[in-house]
Order: C-alpha cells, then sequence, then structure tokens
C-alpha cells in the first residue's frame, strides 16, 4: 500500500514539474514591468506591442502556411505508407518502406536539417530546382518528417478497423479504389484528422529543420522566436510564449478529443458484438 | 472488366510507389549525399566544398578525402563534445526513468476512467512548443532569474546558485521537454501487465517491494528500452536546449554541427559531424526498432 502512496505522489510531482514553469511564464507576460524578474502589476501592453511587430505577424503567417501545406501532405503520405504497411503482403519493398517512414521519429533534427539543405542544393546544382530555398523546400521537408507520425497514428487505426467490411466491398464488385475512399476512408476519417492536426503542431513548431532548408523570404515563427531568445528573456516574447503555448495546446487538444471519442466509440462497439 | 483488370496492379505500384519514392528522394538520398560531402574538403566557393569527382581527360578523378575524419580524432574539441553528449544523454535519460517510472506506474493503476485524463495531462506539455518549454526555465534558472531571487529575498542564499550555462541547466532541460516521452510507452506497457502475477505473488506471501523487483520491473523492460530511446537519442543529437541553457562548457555535438554548418560555414566538417553521429546511434536506433517492431506485431 505504501508504495502505491510513493508513485501517486511521484506522480503530481512529476505533473507540477511539466506545468509550473509554463505556468509562471504565462502569469510574467502580464507584467507591467519591462525587468522581468521584477513585478510591476498587471498589464496587457505586451501583447498590444506584439501586434505592432510586423516581422512576427509575417512569420505567423509563413509557418501557418507551411504548417497547412505540409500536413495535407504529410497525410497522404503517411496514409499511403500506412495502408500499405496494414494491407500488403509482406515483401522486400514493404519492409524498407516501413523502415524509411518510421526513420525520421527517432533522427537527431540537426542530422535531418543537413542532409536535405544538402540534397536541396545539390539538386539545384543538377537539375537547376530549387533555385532558392523558401517556402517549397521547408514544405518538403516538413512533409517528410509529419508523415512518419501520421503514419503511427494512421497504421494503428487501420489495424484497428473490420477488415471484413472492405472485403465485403471488394467481393461485391467495388474497385480497389472505390473499396478505399468509400469504405476505408470513412472509418479512419478520426485518424486521418488528428494525423493532421499533429502534424500541423509540429510543423508550426519546429526550428531545426526549417533552419536549415529556408531561405531569405521564408522565416518562421520559431526562427524568429529563437534569434530574440538567444539574446534573453524579454515580456514581449512571454506575452508570444503565452499565445503560442494556447493555440499549439488547442491544436492538440482537438487531435487528441477527435482520437479519443472515436476509439471510445469502436470499442463501445467491440462490447455491444 | 478488363480496365479494372489492369489497374489492380497500378494501384497497388502507385499506393507503395509514391511514399517510397517521395522517401527514397528526400530521406535516403540525403544520407548518402551528407556522405558524399563528408569526404570533400572545403572551399571558398558556393556551395563551399570540392567536388570528389573531376572529370579531366577523359578520366573521371576520384578524389577522397579522408582529412575532415582524422580531423575529428585528433581535435579535443570534437572528441569531448562527443563524449559530453553521450554523458549529458544518458544522465537525463536516467532521470526521466527515475521520475518517469513511478509517474507511469501511478497512471497504469489509477481507475480507468482516471488513465486518459491523467495521460492526457502528461503528453499535452510536449505538444506545445518546444521553444517555449526550453525558453520558459531560461526565466526561472538564470543568475536573475525567479528562482535566484525569491531564495535570495528569503535570505536562504547570499549569492545566485550557478545553475545557468552549466551541464546542470541542460539536464533539467533535456528532463522537462522529452519526460513525456519516458511516461507514454512505460504506461503502454505496465497498463497491460498480467495483474494475476502480482496478487499470485503476493498470495505466496512475496512482499510487495519484492515483488516489484522480480516482477514488475523485469515485464516492464520493454517499455523501459522504447522509453529510453525515445529520450537518449533525440538528447545526444540536441540543439536547442544546449544553445539556450548550457553555457560554452557544455559542449554538445549537435551545437557544434550547428556552429560548424552556420557560423564556419564548414560544410564537410559538418557532414562528418554528422555521420559520426549516426553511427554512435545506429544501435540504440536499432533496439527502439527491434521494439517496435515486436510490439506492432504483438498487436495486430
Amino acid at each position: 500500500m505504501r508504495k502505491l502512496g510513493f508513485s501517486t505522489i511521484m506522480l503530481w510531482v512529476g505533473l507540477l514539474f511539466l506545468y509550473l514553469p509554463m505556468l509562471i511564464l504565462v502569469i510574467y507576460s502580464f507584467n507591467a514591468s519591462k525587468l522581468v524578474t521584477v513585478w510591476g502589476g498587471w498589464s496587457g501592453k505586451w501583447y498590444a506591442e506584439l501586434l505592432k511587430d510586423e516581422q512576427i505577424i509575417d512569420a505567423v503567417f509563413t509557418s501557418l502556411a507551411i504548417a497547412f501545406y505540409s500536413s495535407c501532405m504529410a497525410v497522404i503520405l503517411g496514409t499511403m505508407a500506412a495502408f500499405v504497411m496494414t494491407r500488403f503482403r509482406h515483401s522486400w519493398a514493404k519492409m524498407t518502406l516501413s523502415n524509411m517512414i518510421t526513420a525520421p521519429l527517432v533522427m537527431p533534427e540537426v542530422i535531418t536539417g543537413l542532409s536535405l539543405l544538402l540534397l536541396f542544393v545539390h539538386m539545384a546544382d543538377l537539375i537547376g530546382w530549387p533555385t532558392e530555398r523558401g517556402m517549397t523546400t521547408v514544405w518538403i521537408a516538413h512533409s517528410t518528417f509529419c508523415a512518419a507520425y501520421v503514419a503511427v497514428v494512421v497504421s494503428s487505426r487501420l489495424r484497428e478497423v473490420d477488415r471484413s467490411v472492405e472485403e465485403a466491398a471488394l467481393d461485391l464488385g467495388a474497385t480497389p479504389l472505390q473499396s478505399f475512399f468509400l469504405v476505408t476512408v470513412p472509418m479512419i476519417t478520426p485518424a486521418l484528422i488528428s494525423g493532421w492536426l499533429l502534424a500541423f503542431s509540429l510543423s508550426l513548431d519546429d526550428l531545426v529543420i526549417a533552419s536549415f532548408t529556408s531561405g531569405p523570404g521564408s522565416t518562421t515563427l520559431p526562427m524568429v522566436v529563437f534569434s530574440s531568445v538567444r539574446l534573453g528573456v524579454s515580456p514581449k516574447i512571454n506575452a508570444l510564449a503565452t499565445l503560442i503555448i494556447l493555440a499549439v495546446s488547442l491544436v492538440a487538444l482537438i487531435a487528441w478529443y477527435v482520437a479519443h471519442r472515436s476509439q471510445k466509440r469502436s470499442m463501445a462497439r467491440i462490447n455491444e458484438e | 472488366m478488363k480496365l479494372s483488370a489492369l489497374k489492380r496492379p497500378n494501384g497497388r505500384i502507385f499506393t507503395i510507389g509514391v511514399p517510397y519514392l517521395w522517401l527514397l528522394l528526400f530521406f535516403a538520398l540525403p544520407f548518402l549525399i551528407v556522405l558524399k560531402i563528408s569526404f570533400s574538403s572545403m572551399a571558398i566557393a558556393i556551395p563551399p566544398y570540392e567536388a570528389i569527382f573531376h572529370y579531366r581527360d577523359e578520366v573521371i578523378e576520384f578524389a577522397l578525402n579522408i582529412g575532415n575524419y582524422i580531423l575529428l580524432m585528433d581535435d579535443s574539441l570534437y572528441v569531448s563534445a562527443y563524449l559530453n553528449s553521450v554523458k549529458v544523454a544518458f544522465i537525463s535519460t536516467l532521470w526521466c526513468l527515475i521520475l518517469g517510472y513511478p509517474m507511469a506506474y501511478a497512471i497504469a493503476k489509477a481507475p480507468a476512467r482516471k488513465q486518459t485524463i491523467l495521460l492526457l495531462l502528461v503528453m499535452l506539455p510536449s505538444w506545445t512548443s518546444f521553444l517555449i518549454r526550453v525558453y520558459a526555465w531560461m526565466g526561472l534558472i538564470s543568475d536573475t532569474g525567479l528562482i535566484n531571487t525569491t531564495l535570495m529575498s528569503l535570505g536562504i542564499i547570499d549569492d545566485p546558485l550557478r545553475i545557468m550555462n552549466t551541464n546542470t541547466a541542460v539536464y533539467i532541460g533535456i528532463v522537462y521537454a522529452y519526460l513525456p516521452f519516458m511516461v507514454l510507452p512505460l504506461y503502454a506497457n505496465l497498463v497491460k501487465l498480467d495483474r494475476s502475477l502480482l496478487e499470485a505473488a503476493s498470495d505466496l506471501g512475496s512482499r510487495t517491494l519484492h515483488s516489484f523487483w522480480t516482477i514488475t520491473l523485469p515485464l516492464s523492460k520493454g517499455g523501459i528500452i522504447a522509453g529510453s530511446m525515445l529520450v537518449f537519442i533525440p538528447a545526444v543529437g540536441e540543439f536547442v536546449i544546449p544553445e539556450l541553457l548550457g553555457g560554452p562548457n557544455s559542449l554538445m555535438i549537435g551545437k557544434v554541427l550547428w556552429q560548424e554548418f552556420f557560423n564556419n560555414r564548414d560544410w564537410p566538417v559538418a557532414s562528418a559531424l554528422a555521420i559520426v553521429m549516426l553511427l554512435l546511434l545506429i544501435i540504440p536506433i536499432a533496439l527502439f526498432h527491434r521494439y517496435q517492431s515486436r510490439t506492432m506485431e504483438a498487436n495486430s
């Protein structure tokens, strides 16, 4: 009985450790004082100042655009790979594909970033494209590493769904394409949505890979934050950080909720049967 | 009819072909290029390295330069950066395990209703911005940060604790950032644990702590390995945390690679650093992969 007490205490200590620093950051973003460690009363002026900063506003839109296109591509690639991993017969091609798609999950970011940059430089040299690094190159890089996460989410869902429905559709004369879009996709929609949202928040958050693969006109939000954070703590960055924490956790919460609800439903269905 | 019969194999080839080609081009090929560049020498040019292959007098000349690798072994800066990275990653992983294991254990033992909420509470921070979470610690642990000013105004300490710009700061940062990745696989493993084994042990008179060491811990080996690798591998190559929290003395290889690339513009040395880092990580990555494919097989 005593051990249960110990692990429960550790759980709360751990959660406190995880949330306290961010909570303090959020509180201090409303600090009226310019000095970050001196409390000068409540104020929202740093938020007002944020909105005036054009560099930050530009970066927000660049980041959102890249995250949108990357997560769309990541869902397409990740779903195709997940389908191969769960529905195709065992083959050498399938094995190498599943190794390649999940490898970015554990690859240090500096290596992924460096290797993609060198690829783009070589491609520009050999085929004349990309002439300049920018949003397209970041999009390619983000699509690749986000596809890994989508593949994991979607393949675990594909393993769960009832395969006999797909087989029935095929037996009744549907083409594999019809069976996929009319039968499989509706069953895995929650996984597709949560995979998309996960990819979106990962792309929005990435600093290292974007720094390697972006060019002059495509500075993303984490790059702007990083360059000012390097100079030290400032109340304005605290305000920006608060907004980012809010936005990203909101996206993540929705992703979690969608996945969780569908899981609950399918569990209920299994229990009914 | 004929058309659909034709389409079927094409559809299969298309489904496997598109992601395959994409990954071949944007994941596998780049590594070969890194390997190639690591054998070339630096040049004042755009791009800043010399070609390995020269086409001269109708023969292809092939000049392999292993100078970058010799430099990595000779220069104590690189050697100590590698050693420090492994040390920092190892100690941080250990702390994650010490803190994360009881957390995962408590969640796995909680009533099923509570489990999802607790798990969400643990995972939520890992979904918010990584950069911001590291930044949050800067305001806490710097010499004029919240911890020091509070302790000094309370009269507990006279001089500020020197945490910022040390390895300790890097440990705090890594444990803070990666703790959820330790808890998740441990939980997934512990929740599947057969409770009847523990009950049998206690029926047979085994004390709780004893059955923990002899039953729970060995059975959660898979979770421990997966969680540790998920922390250790990215921690070795970590750049943001040593850059923002670590000082000039807490050299880590990810930071050195970044500096070689962006500050010194020495692409060949940066590539060689990446190759050696990969070699270092091959065993942990293989371990993780084996565990993952095993759980995937077990689930299907």
